[in-house]
């Protein structure tokens, strides 16, 4: 039982100070722009709520929107499961372990930008691998500056290689908490593989799958760094995500109202699905 | 079964290639690489690596990304450690709350706040220094470092507390001599995944930064304007930033697994 004891904010002020101080002024300095209209030379003026029922009606938002949802649930409906089966069939013990760890880590440690440029290089029509293997070898026309599902698929395809490993090894750690003598047990019931999965396996690995979900809905929703480099929203708009669209907005054209407006939206969407799904485990861990 | 160990075989081979891919590229003069395709580099070149390797402006890149990311994992930890405390060992006026806040955090769209970030830094005189970007790290990494270690910390009975109390020790003396080492893999994932965080996001690291303390991966845009696409040099640079995560990685592989799996939500 813990102790109530309200001397801990003493412990947790120097967080509170630091973090208040990262998200609460940048917070402000937002909300004050998304009810201002300016039009340079640091001049406000008060617009009250206009740029939120523009940007709530704007087809614009709703295309980035849409195409923001699509791609984060294309995205986890891959990497969950596939996470899941890798996870499923990696080796216990031995020096697999260490080496399927090592080489599977290493997508999530690579600059942001580096995974943009690297998939970029890879895909190059002539001169990349994947381009070369599909343009030439295979005869598939396969050009991402071009072709509006090529890009798709290359961002899925990309985000895929960098955070499955993610899921893997959070799945992973759900798995290796099994005691031995469970599974002892389900042999003796004689269990088939599905029914071990399902009634063992599967439920230690909730509560770390439900970790994996969040962080990678959080992640992928917020993304902008590596289809930005892959391909700059293009070609034309079709992957231009949230974020993409967002900076184009906010830096491109400068129109710091709309961009603040739309950041809060963006925001308040974010944490409502995350809200939800803290809310649904806590009260399952209860 | 014995079709079920090639699966991560073949996972891992995936995940190779691209990375196989940069790395040949890095070995090839650019006049290869536009040349034509070619699985291999037909002449060797390490001309990208020394460019990089002499040139400040080049390696100056990794030494300041490598200072801000210590700096703030050390910043990270040093917050992080009591607060992680408070959240596993006492109730408190609106914890939970305070809990799910921190959590938030991590929500923020970091694209939204770049600009917000720039007037606040520049405003406090910090911009284009290492301690600013270590700072604005904070904002996503402490709150996982206080999420990791305090899944380690509730693993630690609390018999371990009261005894040490029982036994004389202050709490700063207890904190340091017996509770530290009991959460040492603790410690060690949390700063895994604070450099993690910190040596990949670059955004932030860019925005704040200007010449000083400018991070490796925004130097990288060089290549893309001046002097044409300079693919080769491109590809080095790239396969350098790989390396500080690979060493990282082999050292904390063993904990990695059990970070995640110990904490709470």
């Amino acid at each position: 039982m813990k102790t109530q004891n309200q001397r801990a904010w003493i412990f947790v002020l120097p967080v509170l100070l630091l973090v208040a101080f990262n998200a609460l002024i940048p917070l402000m300095t937002v909300i004050n722009y998304s009810v201002q209209e300016t039009f340079g030379n640091n001049q406000f003026f008060w617009a009250g709520l206009r740029w939120f029922e523009d940007i709530l009606r704007s087809e614009r938002f709703h295309a980035a929107l849409g195409r923001q949802v699509l791609f984060t649930i294309t995205i986890l409906l891959i990497e969950i499961p596939l996470g899941v089966i890798i996870a499923l069939s990696m080796p216990r013990q031995g020096i697999g372990v260490s080496l399927c760890l090592v080489l599977m880590a290493l997508p999530l440690l690579i600059p942001w930008n580096v995974v943009g440029a690297m998939w970029n290089i890879f895909t190059l029509p002539q001169i990349g691998l994947l381009g070369w293997v599909m343009n030439s070898l295979l005869g598939i026309s396969y050009n991402m500056t071009v072709s509006p599902v090529a890009a798709w698929i290359t961002i899925i395809v990309m985000d895929v290689w960098h955070w499955t490993s993610l899921v893997v090894l959070l799945a992973y750690a759900g798995l290796i908490s099994i005691p031995e003598a469970y599974y002892q047990a389900a042999r003796i019931d004689g269990a088939s593989n599905w029914a071990v999965f399902r009634y063992i396996q599967l439920p230690k690995m909730k509560k770390v799958l439900t970790i994996a979900i969040l962080l990678r809905f959080m992640d992928s929703f917020n993304i902008y760094t590596e289809p930005f480099v892959l391909t700059g929203g293009g070609p034309g708009n079709s992957t231009t995500l949230l974020s993409i669209d967002l900076v184009k907005v906010a830096l491109g054209q400068f129109d710091l109202g709309p961009a603040a407006a739309m950041s809060l939206i963006y925001f308040v969407i974010t944490l409502a699905v995350s809200w939800l799904f803290y809310t649904l485990m806590a009260k399952d861990e209860q | 079964m014995k079709y079920r160990r090639l699966i991560p075989i073949i996972y891992i081979l995936f995940l190779m290639l691209p990375i196989y891919w940069l790395l040949a590229m890095s070995f090839k003069t650019t006049n290869e690489i536009l040349g034509g395709f070619s699985l291999f580099p037909q002449r060797w070149t390490f001309e990208n690596y020394y460019t990089i390797l002499t040139d400040p402006t080049w390696y100056w890149g990794y030494i300041n990304s490598i200072l801000y990311v210590s700096l703030n994992a050390s910043i990270s930890l040093i917050v992080a450690l009591p607060a992680a405390y408070a959240f596993s060992r006492y109730r408190f006026l609106g914890d939970k709350h305070l809990f799910f806040w921190l959590l938030t955090n991590r929500m923020a769209p970091v694209a939204v706040f770049a600009l917000p970030f720039f007037q606040l830094y520049s405003a406090v005189g910090l911009f284009d220094t290492h301690l600013a970007v270590a700072l604005a790290h904070c904002l996503f990494n402490i709150p996982l470092a206080v999420w990791i270690l305090e899944g380690f910390m509730s693993s630690v009975p609390k018999e371990l507390d009261e005894t040490a109390y029982v036994d004389g020790y202050s709490f700063p003396k207890f904190f340091v001599m017996i509770f530290f080492p009991a959460i040492k893999s603790g410690i060690g994932v949390a700063a895994f995944f604070c450099f993690m965080f910190s040596w990949v996001e670059l955004l932030l690291a860019k925005t704040l930064t200007a010449v000083e303390a400018k991070p490796i991966a925004a130097t990288m845009t060089r290549t893309a304007s001046s002097a044409g696409y300079e693919l080769g040099l491109l590809a080095a640079a790239g396969i350098l930033t790989i390396i500080p995560g690979a060493i990282v990685i082999y050292f904390v592989r063993n904990y990695i697994a059990k970070g995640f799996a110990l904490g709470r939500v």
